[in-house]
């Protein structure tokens, strides 16, 4: 059973023991509009929380999605790169970005729950 | 500090009631997109019609038996030339030949009918009036709508019959729907279509009778953007400014032979000098290789990695379905097929200078 949290930047990441799952939230796809490109990171790079890991492109603009915890990253979704369009019909499903290996649950848990996300996002 | 008030166009309750998304854009309240989004807003003007609110823009009259040879002394296009509701694209240029803004004028009976961006037009208004003897008068009462796509005939005819008669680049006086209205078969998209220009008090009720034509949709200015980028058309302040010449915009065929024989325009002599003996840059179009879009401000450089300019306009085309971009870079470089790289995100991504427009052109001449 997962759990999930999301970040201040509109990514959610789904924890199932130490792996964690990341993407962008329906609203976040929402915002962007048609998403054009998508760059994930390479399997085996380390990431700290916060730094840039992944970059989503819409028609209108470029942004960058920031790790949500540090740790490093296992697996990849290569179907972005050919359907960037997923971002926007499956974002919080088919659309993860890339999975992380945690270093540290207590990042995990310090991140928002689905009700204080929801508040943020409508804030 | 109070935020500055946003100036709103006579069809302001309309984008609001259609749902739109509203920014500010050069002082005004504008809608840069409605639901249905940036991307299918461009593919319906490519496919039907598209009807966008441009009366941000600055719609000027100079009035005076010589208008056109008034106006010749701050732009370098043929605009005594001009047949009496011929029309064509020029820029204000400063002493260094730098473009100040550009501009469309249509001529018309008693002067010239002149369309200037928004967010020059006060500028372009004051600098008008310190040089010009001719009648100024800003047109701040109407309203400026444009129709494009290859709907936009049937769709502006059904109202106005008149319109079908117009040739690209032609404009005249006419009644449409009731309304007294100066239209012009003309645009920013590359597709064929009009630039309406209505009483304010009327231009509500005529958006509402185009919207209500088969195919016509109102288009935001997400789409606005991409549509004129595929059609390598050129936006003020991004891809020509204060520091470009029209001859390294890639503008040389907007100066007429006279022009370039008679020069009497500010900056004639750097123009014609780099007219005859070449210009060091120019503005060339860029198809990147890969999926990645190679927004403004990207690093252009040689496959040797020495930089050679720099990106101004950049995004990804819906119609060309791919990313595509204008820059300048130096004249080496500019042949059409010259192969370089886009650094985006700090890795030099191969890509292509391309001739432009990236899409064909709907034009009816």
């Amino acid at each position: 059973m997962s759990e999930r949290r999301f970040t201040e930047d509109h990514e959610w990441i789904d924890l199932d023991g130490e792996i964690g799952t990341v993407g962008i939230t329906d609203f976040a796809q929402e915002q962007l509009g048609e998403v054009v490109f998508v760059e994930v990171p390479d399997v085996g790079k380390t990431v700290a929380k916060g730094d840039e890991t992944a970059v989503v492109e819409s028609v209108k603009a470029a942004s960058e999605l920031y790790a949500p915890v540090t740790g490093e990253v296992v697996e990849a979704n290569a179907a972005l790169a050919d359907t960037p369009d997923l971002v926007n019909s499956d974002p919080e499903g088919a659309a993860w970005f890339y999975k992380i290996k945690i270093s540290d649950k207590a990042e995990f848990d310090a991140l928002m729950d689905a009700d204080a996300y929801k508040a943020h996002a409508e804030a | 500090m109070t935020e500055p008030t946003l100036l709103k166009t006579p069809l302001h309750g309309l984008h609001v009631e259609l749902g739109a998304k509203m920014v500010p854009f050069a002082g005004y309240d504008m809608p840069v997109q409605y639901p249905a989004g940036v991307k299918a807003e461009h593919l319906h003007t490519r496919a039907k019609a598209g009807l966008f609110d441009v009366s941000h823009m600055g719609q000027v009259k100079l009035t005076g038996a010589d208008a056109a040879r008034d106006l010749e002394r701050l732009v370098p296009g043929d605009l005594d030339g001009l047949a009496i509701g011929q029309m064509r694209y020029s820029m204000f240029t400063n002493d260094k030949g730098g473009i100040l803004d550009d501009l469309m004028v249509c001529r018309i009976e008693d002067g010239l009918m002149v369309v200037v961006n928004a967010a020059c037009k006060d500028a372009d208004i004051a600098h008008m009036r310190a040089h010009l003897s001719s009648e100024i008068t800003v047109l701040e009462d109407r309203a400026l709508i444009a129709l494009q796509g290859p709907g936009a005939e049937a769709a502006l005819s059904a109202l106005a019959p008149a319109a079908a008669t117009l040739s690209f680049m032609t404009g005249a006086e006419m009644d449409v729907d009731g309304a007294a209205c100066f239209v012009t078969r003309s645009g920013y998209t590359g597709e064929d279509g009009y630039e309406i220009s209505v009483p304010a008090d009327q231009a509500d009720a005529l958006a509402r009778k185009l919207l209500a034509q088969n195919d016509v949709e109102a288009i935001g200015l997400g789409a606005r953007d991409s549509l004129r980028l595929e059609a390598g058309l050129c936006l003020y302040g991004h891809d020509i400014d204060e520091t470009t010449t029209p001859v390294e915009a890639a503008l040389t065929w907007s100066i007429g032979k006279r022009r370039r024989e008679e020069g009497g325009f500010p900056g004639a002599e750097i123009i014609l000098d780099q007219i005859k003996s070449g210009a060091p840059r120019k503005r060339v179009g860029i198809l990147p290789d890969g999926r990645a879009p190679a927004r403004e401000g990207t690093e252009i450089q040689a496959p040797d990695g020495t930089s050679i300019g720099t990106i101004t306009s950049g995004g990804f085309g819906p119609s060309l379905e791919a990313p595509l971009a204008m820059g300048y870079v130096t004249t080496e470089h500019a042949a059409a097929g010259s192969a370089v790289n886009v650094v985006v995100r700090g890795k030099a991504l191969p890509a292509k200078t391309a001739k432009m427009p990236f899409v064909p052109n709907g034009y009816k001449r």
